[in-house]
């Protein structure tokens, strides 16, 4: 049961399942991007600030933990991308230390940069986070430009096994179109979801008229552009794996064969993208209803688990070299050891443990909606 | 032939270096500041008394402040063994990725949940779970720094492991000896309560400030009180796990032990120089060896070898050393060339070459002996601002208990220790900052002892990208600096609630 190629294809799956929540707990950000979009004075503003300020925490837990299990798990890829696409990551970064101090700090007095300043930080954070981790992750379908060859370790004179192929250092990203269509897609996903929770967890007579028409002005685009790389990247040519050999190859028609050699992932796409539709489409036309932030929250994690197991399984490059080929990063060669594997497996029992009682806390404070009454009476940021 | 630019490896130590402090200055308070909250809840939870409410508010407000900075610069600190030390990543990570892995999934979400049931769940949840919420933010922030204490031990000390040349990296065998090996309990313990000894002193210190202004008397009265105790009890075990450090240390990093004493020659029944030459007899033998007469190695010793170590084995120089790691790094080529030939027995005779010298592979890239010896001066007087503030700590814990009681303190001829105790607020920082110098400069210039230089272990990159990004923290980290300590003072200035709001009857 637990032989190498079922616990890297089990740590593929956590790592992915870590990623698909990250991108529905963006919701943080993408309501951040519409603070002065939506909210017209400083009360209503606190208003939407409170709301994603009481769920930060979870979504920066989320990353620094998607980091640390791709660490433990894939180890050729956090220093093959992270040494590598060093300005990217360095950007994205940037922005979430930006936010993490910013809701703390926006409202206190003597806070240097004045309320303002931070206000734009998380806007900046909003913007920027969800947009480069969009285009981060599209260069999984796409490639970047990098060499691995763990025979340098071997040189007394310059020992780095892996090396990018040109001085951008992970900015070269942005010159591949692609990438910022499925990092523009993300970045209105985000938005959309944050939109969503606002509608659910703010109780306002003034503001959700406003949530739901800027709910459809932000659906479009990102059907635009959320469509416009799906479809591509069915009909392009992928990486994939001779798996006796481990040679890279071009696949044509590569991810299409993916979803359709796995029916599995395919109906776990078609869900989640139904339910995302869903819950956009009954938030948008019906003025009453507040629980659509659940179905294309879970829509979300869904479809994005699907795009990271179609991008993994299957004998596909996940992490492809557009510079060799070959040094293209696959489950099987990235992967930490088999008892590392397994050991870590054991400490990911307990993850559904750890979910319920997030699950618990959270309804505990959401179950009462925010209020301006409530930011008057009680402590807020 | 391509080399790797000195200014890199400079430029990365110093991003990592200032990201590490400046983390380490708002981690220790965010440790220590929890229990004491925790401690004053329960008091509410179990009195029913809202004076001890409005306390722990008021101490959680502050908390508050400092949280967010603590885990913006975490955030940057797990991401730069990607991003700047990305040889180091792959070399080790099958090791070193799972204690922060763990670290996510075990801790940082256990504190990320209940901290927000701690700040906005007041009147939302019963008194019990709020209760349990705040102690379990602190038990999270405790549980985290664990892990990330035991990937520090490792890098220190590493155990538990072995060289694959298939795979060109470190294997953990035994997650045991990683998870728990006893130089990490030492360093929990005292890296941990040195946390609990800066906020003790951070609390003593912003009562004392009420004293002197003769504001919030009952509060500042009552947080000392508790704070004191705490602090003396966490200062103890700090003193007591730091001489088993050292001991560890001897045993483990004879050339740290000897970088911070700046012993140059050894020998037996060695003093313990206190500073300016004044030594006390025998105490570095018997910190070292735990005997008056036992046998403390200097620089030029374990540069030089031939002295018999505390295994009983005879040190070897260090050339030699260098000269078996080039052997090894010699012998991973021969065997990936092998292996490519399709040559199997080259590459077994390769493989068996590699298993005998692989404990001295780090060496292999170290070009000059003298570049095993770090900075002695900075660790020389780091260690002796460490010890001495930690036991100046004590006494102003004993002083504090003793005029705690009967509340001696608010009496003016004490006036004086008011000052006393504001001052020690940024003693304790630098105290703080000093251990962590001793630690990591010390271990320099490894960056896994004895495994892997710093030199082997960077990522590829343009010395002016890492330069570039090192202002731009060191500007963004001072400026939060500067912000937290404005808003801190102003929360201080504003003082906790005097008065009973609606909300308090819950």
């Amino acid at each position: 049961m637990c032989t190498y190629e079922f616990l890297q294809n089990y740590w593929w799956f956590v790592v992915s399942l870590l990623g698909s929540i990250l991108v529905f707990l963006l919701f943080v950000q993408g309501g951040n991007s519409l603070i002065f979009a939506l909210g017209r004075d400083e009360q209503e503003r606190s208003l939407l600030i409170n709301s994603t300020g009481r769920k930060w925490e979870f979504t920066f837990t989320t990353l620094v933990t998607f980091g640390g299990a791709f660490f433990a798990s894939f180890p050729l890829f956090y220093s093959t991308s992270f040494g590598g696409a060093y300005w990217i990551w360095f950007l994205i970064l940037l922005s979430f230390v930006l936010q993490a101090v910013s809701y703390e700090f926006q409202g206190k007095l003597g806070n240097l940069l004045g309320k303002k300043t931070y206000q734009v930080f998380l806007v900046l954070n909003g913007f920027m986070g969800p947009f480069l981790l969009g285009a981060a992750v599209a260069t999984f379908f796409n490639g970047s430009n990098f060499v691995v060859d763990k025979t340098n370790m071997a040189s007394q004179m310059m020992p780095v096994i892996s090396r990018w192929g040109n001085g951008w250092h992970g900015l070269d990203a942005c010159l591949d179109p692609w990438n910022l269509i499925l990092g523009f897609a993300v970045f209105f996903l985000a938005r959309l979801l944050g939109n969503l929770y606002f509608i659910n967890n703010i109780d306002d007579a003034e503001l959700q008229p406003r949530l739901r028409r800027r709910l459809l002005i932000d659906c479009v685009p990102f059907l635009l552009f959320f469509l416009a790389f799906v479809i591509r990247t069915l009909c392009k040519n992928g990486f994939a794996v001779e798996p006796e050999s481990g040679l890279v190859f071009m696949e044509p028609y590569k991810y299409l064969h993916n979803f359709l050699q796995m029916p599995v992932v395919a109906v776990i796409f078609a869900i989640g993208v139904l339910g995302v539709l869903w819950g956009l489409g009954k938030s948008i036309f019906c003025s009453r209803y507040t629980k659509g932030i659940w179905f294309a929250g879970i829509g979300t994690v869904l479809t994005v688990l699907a795009l990271f197991l179609c991008v993994g399984y299957n004998n596909t490059a996940y992490y492809p070299s557009n510079l060799d080929l070959q040094s293209s990063l696959t489950l099987a060669n990235s992967s930490s050891s088999l008892f590392t594997l397994k050991t870590m497996a054991f400490v990911s029992i307990l993850v559904p443990f750890v979910l319920l009682y997030i699950i618990y806390a959270w309804r505990s404070i959401d179950k009462k909606k925010l209020t301006r009454k409530e930011l008057e009476e009680e402590h807020g940021y | 032939m391509e080399h790797i630019d000195p200014a890199l490896i400079d430029w990365s130590r110093a991003q990592f270096a200032i990201t590490a402090m400046y983390h380490w200055l708002f981690v220790p308070l965010t440790l220590g500041l929890s229990m004491i909250m925790g401690i004053m809840e329960s008091l509410y939870v179990k009195t029913g008394d809202l004076f001890w409410k409005r306390t722990a508010q008021f101490w959680m407000k502050l908390f508050g402040i400092n949280f967010a900075v603590g885990v913006a610069t975490g955030l940057i600190l797990e991401f730069q063994f990607g991003t700047n030390w990305s040889n180091y990543s792959w070399f080790v990570g099958d090791i070193f990725g799972a204690p922060l892995a763990i670290e996510g999934i075990l801790a940082f979400f256990m504190e990320a949940t209940f901290i927000a049931v701690m700040f906005w769940g007041w009147n939302k949840v019963s008194k019990g779970f709020h209760l349990a919420s705040t102690w379990l933010t602190g038990i999270g922030a405790s549980i985290s720094a664990w892990w990330i204490l035991v990937a520090n031990t490792w890098m220190q000390h590493p155990v538990g492991m072995v060289f694959n040349p298939e795979t060109v990296r470190n294997e953990m065998t035994d997650f045991f000896a990683v998870a728990f090996q006893p130089m990490a309990v030492t360093k929990f313990f005292h890296s941990v309560l040195s946390g609990w000894v800066f906020a003790a002193v951070f609390v003593v210190g912003v009562s004392c400030w009420y004293l002197l202004r003769k504001r919030h008397v009952k509060f500042a009265l009552a947080s000392i009180k508790i704070a004191a105790i705490f602090g003396l009890v966490g200062s103890l075990i700090v003193a007591f796990t730091g001489d088993k450090s050292g001991y560890e240390v001897a045993q483990n990093q004879p050339m740290k032990l000897a970088a911070l004493e700046n012993l140059q020659d050894g020998g037996n029944a060695q003093g313990l120089e206190l500073a300016f030459g004044i030594k006390v007899p025998y105490m570095l033998s018997i910190l070292s060896t735990r005997t008056a007469n036992g046998y403390v190695p200097g620089i030029n010793d374990i540069l030089e070898g031939g002295y018999t170590q505390a295994d009983g084995s005879i040190a070897l120089p260090a050339e030699e050393k260098m000269r078996r790691g080039r052997i090894a790094v010699q012998a991973l080529a021969d065997f990936r060339d092998a292996v490519q030939q399709g040559d199997t027995p080259r590459a077994e005779a390769a493989r068996d070459t590699l298993s005998a010298y692989s404990r001295y592979f780090g060496y292999g890239y170290v070009e000059n002996p003298r570049d095993l010896v770090p900075s002695t001066g900075l660790l020389f007087w780091s260690f002796r601002i460490m010890v001495g503030l930690g036991m100046l700590f004590i006494l102003f814990f004993l002083l504090a208990i003793f005029l705690g009681r009967k509340d001696r303190i608010v009496q003016s001829r004490y006036k004086w220790f008011y000052y006393v105790a504001i001052a020690c607020i940024p003693l304790a920082m630098i105290a703080g900052q000093a251990g962590w110098i001793v630690a990591e400069v010390g271990r320099q210039p490894w960056a896994i002892q004895d495994l892997l230089p710093v030199n082997a272990a960077i990522s590829s990159l343009q010395s002016g990208a890492v330069k570039t990004t090192f202002f731009i923290f060191l500007v963004l980290f001072t400026i939060l600096l500067i912000a937290e300590a404005g808003i801190m003072l102003k929360a201080i200035a504003k003082g906790p609630e005097e008065t009973e709001t609606a909300n308090e009857n819950n």
